[in-house]
């Protein structure tokens, strides 16, 4: 279906788990292998993948709406098959789980019904994993929360959320790499910079990896971030 | 080889058209907010529609020339001097070394843009010179300019500057600005994306998600005027006006989003995806700005500006593509003209 005049975006499932992210990735590759004329950009979702386009008259806008939807349902068609992309190392993840750094710790645990504490052993218990990368360079959407730990977005974004922020919603964990506006749950923060553009490569994280949180104190956190900016 | 900031003015960054075929990596294109603008700015000096240029917002900065250097303004209408004597906007000009360029307030639109022969050479990160202001990388050092900013030009800039404006004036056209510390032309260029009216006609095509919403919200988004709240920025501009809301509550997979996407998180206040938007979210989108209105949007000034939402057919969005395209296009051909072969 079109996503604006110059995007057509398949919904590939309706379950998001992890074979709905394999499938994803799969289609996602093979789109962007079929080197279409005019694709600018192929951006996998959680359970679409959506094809951006160029086009400068409405003829050619039709022809390469018509490739591309063509080009996706015959990847989804084929995706069944395949290889599974090679898994990388657990990507470990130091994080500060304390009140300063996780504002909305004490929300989480009021609607979970949990304890702070049980919010953050949860959140380290889980199997995470990066579904995929979007939002903004280096901010990957991790799979595999607690189901205890299910909260919504909140309400209103904030308009500020800070770099390396930690958060939760809809069963998934996000990293914010720079401080940006944001909508989901604060509940800690690490000192690792997630994207460097100078850095080979830049993000830290990418689709597939599986991540282990490791809790820090304050202290600690300071200690690293002023290595960090040190560099 | 420098123009020096004397005065930042609000938010003025170096720009191209954007780092593309990176958002499966979450790198946002960023780049221009009125690409169509940025396009002519370069066209009247002769560059490459990609050269970067200087985009300015609201209140531009205050440029001292340390060489000659052919220059152009475009995009929203903003009051300019050079050195004390009204500067043109929409032409090309040969601004003095020495001179001192005072750009002013936005009369007119949002974002003005400032093209040097030969582009504001900064390297490019990750394929483009777009400064990506919330990562704090591409353009001049991953921030805005400051006071005392040096904007670095193309080693060839005033010999290039003077060889293009010789041949504007061998056709015979050109005219000194009052005070020498500048020379134009006596033509100007079109400025399509100019917002005209109040509220700003924007044409938008259902969003992947506009069956969800209900039957009230969807007449108010095209009904109802929109405010530009003040808020926004060159990731979205937040719209004020009635309170949008889904049929029943629903939450969504994310999913890439792009310019002009038109989202509405659960306070019901919708939010238009912009330049240096996220690459996917999760809010339900109500509406698509279609292609040809992004810099028209672009130009609906932040604090001041209302728009309406026109909705309309896909076909109608290509169609009104094609006919901006050709426009531009039409321009663009006719500037090249003016400079013979020597373009970029």
């Amino acid at each position: 279906m079109p996503a604006g005049d110059g995007a057509q975006m398949l919904e590939l499932t309706d379950r998001a788990d992890e074979a709905a992210s394999a499938i994803v990735a799969r289609v996602a590759e093979r789109v962007r292998a079929a080197e279409l004329a005019g694709v600018t950009d192929v951006v996998p979702g959680i359970v679409t993948v959506t094809v951006q386009f160029d086009a400068s008259d409405a003829a050619q806008a039709a022809e390469r709406r018509r490739a591309v939807t063509e080009a996706l349902q015959a990847a989804l068609a084929d995706a069944g098959s395949g290889d599974q992309a090679p898994t990388r190392p657990p990507v470990e993840i130091p994080v500060c789980y304390e009140p300063a750094y996780g504002p909305d710790l004490a929300e989480v645990a009021a609607v979970t019904g949990l304890s702070v504490e049980q919010v953050v052993r949860r959140h380290v218990g889980s199997a995470h994993r990066v579904l995929i990368m979007g939002f903004a360079p280096g901010f990957g959407y991790v799979g595999g929360l607690d189901p205890a730990l299910g909260v919504p977005r909140r309400a209103t974004p904030r308009a500020r959320v800070e770099a390396g922020s930690v958060a939760i919603a809809n069963g998934q964990t996000a990293i914010y790499p720079f401080a940006s506006p944001g909508g989901w749950n604060l509940i800690g923060r690490t000192p690792l910079r997630m994207f460097d553009a100078a850095r080979e490569p830049p993000s830290l994280l990418q689709a597939g990896d599986r991540i282990v949180f490791v809790p820090i104190t304050g202290r600690v956190f300071e200690q690293m971030a002023a290595e960090q900016a040190a560099r | 080889m420098t123009i020096r900031v004397a005065r930042a003015g609000l938010l003025a960054t170096v720009q191209d058209l954007g780092r593309h075929g990176l958002q499966h990596l979450a790198v946002v294109p960023g780049g221009a907010m009125d690409t169509v603008a940025h396009r002519l700015a370069n066209a009247l000096v002769g560059n490459a529609g990609d050269a970067a240029t200087l985009e300015f917002a609201l209140a531009g900065p205050t440029l001292v020339f340390e060489v000659d250097a052919l220059v152009a303004l475009h995009g929203g209408c903003f009051e300019a001097q050079v050195d004390g004597a009204p500067m043109p906007w929409a032409r090309p000009v040969l601004v003095r070394e020495g001179a001192r360029l005072r750009i002013g307030r936005a009369e007119q639109g949002a974002f003005g843009y400032l093209a040097v022969v030969g582009g504001i050479a900064v390297p490019k990160v990750l394929g483009s010179r777009s400064t990506y202001l919330p990562g704090g990388f591409g353009g001049l050092g991953g921030a805005a300019i400051t006071a005392g900013s040096a904007l670095p030009l193309a080693a060839d800039v005033v010999a290039r500057s003077r060889a293009r404006f010789d041949r504007l004036e061998t056709v015979g056209r050109s005219r000194p600005v009052p005070g020498a510390a500048a020379a134009t032309v006596r033509w100007s260029a079109p400025q399509p994306t100019l917002p005209v009216g109040d509220p700003i006609v924007v044409r938008v095509i259902d969003g992947v998600h506009a069956a969800l919403f209900d039957p009230a919200s969807r007449a108010a988004l095209v009904g109802e005027r929109w405010r530009v709240a003040p808020e926004s920025n060159r990731m979205g501009y937040r719209l004020v006006g009635p309170r949008l809301a889904l049929a029943r509550p629903r939450e969504i997979a994310s999913q890439a989003v792009g310019f002009g996407t038109v989202q509405v998180p659960a306070g019901g206040q919708p939010i238009v995806l912009m330049a240096d938007r996220q690459t996917t979210g999760g809010y339900p989108r109500i509406a698509e700005v279609i292609g040809a209105d992004l810099g028209r949007i672009a130009q609906a000034a932040p604090g001041s500006a209302t728009v309406r939402f026109e909705r309309v057919s896909l076909e109608a969005a290509d169609a009104a593509r094609e006919a901006l395209s050709g426009r531009v296009g039409d321009i663009i051909e006719r500037l090249r003209w003016e400079y013979g072969d020597d373009v970029d």
